[in-house]
């Protein structure tokens, strides 16, 4: 088991989603940068699926009270493990009693700790992921015991992933989205010309953005939305769908960001930049 | 049973969106329930689909997917299901509300605004039959039709922070409940004992797009019964089957 002795600003345990309850409003949830996941998850010879814990900003404190393997990836929060600095994308080995810490944030926003076998919290509707009301908790708290297997013999079969750091990308890719035809060539040009900013409303919902476009005044009956999507608003704001987004919105879906940038708007943070791109 | 026709778009790398025309219609949402069960009777794994009013979005959540060639599989099944009738079995739900100060909030200010008595008010809430358009928003929110213009009342001017769990509201066009304490804006006149999203039953919602659902008044001593059924479990809301 991992005691969590300090949960941090804001760390959850995650893995890729929920499938198959979107039809009765159910967020897909799951980590936010599912290419770190992934690539943690390999290297511990891990399903892509093992839940991870994954840390917002600043980093917890935490105890192992079994021996492991573990290996960190996503954003850069300067991790010790027993005060001696770890680097992403290595398999460490870890013993009984040992105190997993971070630092400064240096680089990305969120990052995960994936373990061997994955954390073994509670299943809800086929998924460990956090999201209230579908699980009873919505973070970890301090004082939270996460249980996870005792591994004392893995060897690493692969040593080594590419890694493309595409957290520090600043543009995001963008399909049209299904409301795309009633964008007016001013806010076209403004949407692909402009830097735009992560304002403060961001979590795993959705991301706003600071910058307004012009605004609109056309109404829609509710449809789907899916993580990625992006709705302006009467006012003129983007509206960034995330992970535990909503199911269903009533504003236009003028884009949809790629999954690859999904990854890459996972790891910005407020007041970072970024310019869209058409695929 | 009458077609409408359809148009897709790509909706983003793994989902497409089907849409019918852009009206709030019962012969629509049919044709859009007939059309799910003639895709889901193709048996094609990996496929999850949501209703909302006049819309489906499909998401496959096995690989990318081919948009001509998803967008021609949609257009066949389609044309196909027109041709046959279908087996459809929807359902009418008795929803228990009270609809005491307690819970009611804002009834008093409602019925005034309305020009009811609170006893016409909720005489007009309790006897129409509210079709399910979608569920979506909050798990287990409905987006349900077919509100009288006699209890169309605009939204609170100040949306509250918090809205307590179960709460029965009217919105514009709309009524509803909420699965959830959530912030809120809309006007509560009663509240549900019965939970409309339970994520530890294998069918987490109990109502499904197409059903239709009627309120029920109770009283405050029903409300706490049933309320102790739900949380143990042994409360069985009452449905009758509608064939469609």
């Amino acid at each position: 088991m991992l005691k969590v002795l300090k949960s941090g600003f804001f760390a959850t345990i995650q893995d890729l989603g929920r499938y198959g309850y979107r039809d009765i409003g159910v967020p897909v949830s799951g980590a936010m940068d599912v290419d770190s996941v992934k690539k943690a998850n390999l290297l511990l010879g891990n399903d892509p699926n093992a839940a991870v814990m994954e840390i917002t900003m600043t980093g917890p404190t935490l105890q192992f009270d079994e021996p492991t393997f573990i290996c960190l990836s996503g954003a850069h929060i300067s991790a010790t493990l027993n005060n001696k600095p770890i680097e992403n994308y290595q398999v460490v080995q870890v013993s009984k009693g040992d105190i997993l810490s971070y630092g400064k944030l240096e680089n990305g926003f969120r990052a995960y700790l994936a373990i061997k076998s994955g954390f073994q919290t509670e299943k809800v509707l086929g998924s460990r992921s956090q999201f209230v009301p579908v699980t009873k908790t919505k973070r970890l708290k301090d004082g939270d015991e996460v249980l996870f297997t005792k591994n004392i013999s893995f060897k690493p079969l692969i040593s080594e992933v590419k890694i493309d750091d595409h957290f520090l990308k600043d543009y995001l890719e963008v399909y049209k989205g299904p409301e795309f035809e009633l964008l007016s060539d001013a806010q076209l040009s403004a949407i692909f010309t402009k830097t735009f900013t992560v304002s403060k409303e961001n979590n795993r919902m959705a991301y706003q953005l600071s910058e307004l476009i012009e605004g609109h005044a056309h109404s829609m009956l509710t449809s789907g939305t899916l993580p990625g999507t992006i709705q302006l608003t009467p006012a003129g704001r983007l509206i960034i769908l995330m992970k535990d987004g909503q199911t269903t919105g009533g504003y236009p879906r003028i884009l949809q960001l790629s999954e690859e940038s999904i990854c890459t708007l996972a790891q910005k943070k407020h007041g970072d930049k970024f310019t869209f791109k058409l695929l | 049973m009458k077609s409408y026709p359809i148009s897709i778009k790509p909706f983003g790398e793994r989902a497409v969106l089907v849409e019918w025309p852009s009206e709030v219609k019962e012969s629509i949402l049919a044709d859009i329930l007939d059309f799910m069960e003639a895709f889901k009777a193709l048996k094609i794994l990996g496929w999850e689909m949501s209703v909302a009013y006049n819309s489906l979005t499909m998401v496959y959540n096995n690989d990318h997917l081919d948009f001509e060639e998803t967008q021609k599989m949609i257009m066949d099944c389609h044309a196909e299901q027109a041709k046959s009738t279908s087996s459809r079995v929807q359902h009418l739900w008795t929803i228990p509300v009270c609809y005491d100060l307690e819970f009611g909030i804002d009834i008093q200010e409602v019925s005034k605004t309305l020009n009811l008595s609170v006893e016409e008010l909720i005489q007009q809430h309790t006897s129409h039959q509210y079709v399910v358009y979608g569920i979506g928003f909050l798990p287990g929110f409905m987006y349900l039709g077919g509100l009288p213009k006699s209890l169309e009342i605009p939204r609170r001017s100040e949306p509250r922070l918090q809205v307590a769990k179960g709460s029965v509201g009217l919105a514009g066009k709309q009524t509803g409940i909420y699965p959830q304490e959530s912030p809120g804006g809309w006007n509560i006149i009663g509240n549900c004992p019965v939970p409309l999203f339970n994520p530890s039953l294998k069918e987490p919602c109990f109502v499904k797009v197409g059903d239709k659902i009627q309120f029920h008044k109770i009283s405050k001593a029903e409300y706490e019964l049933h309320k102790i059924e739900a949380e143990v479990g042994i409360y069985k809301p009452e449905k009758v089957a509608l064939h469609a």
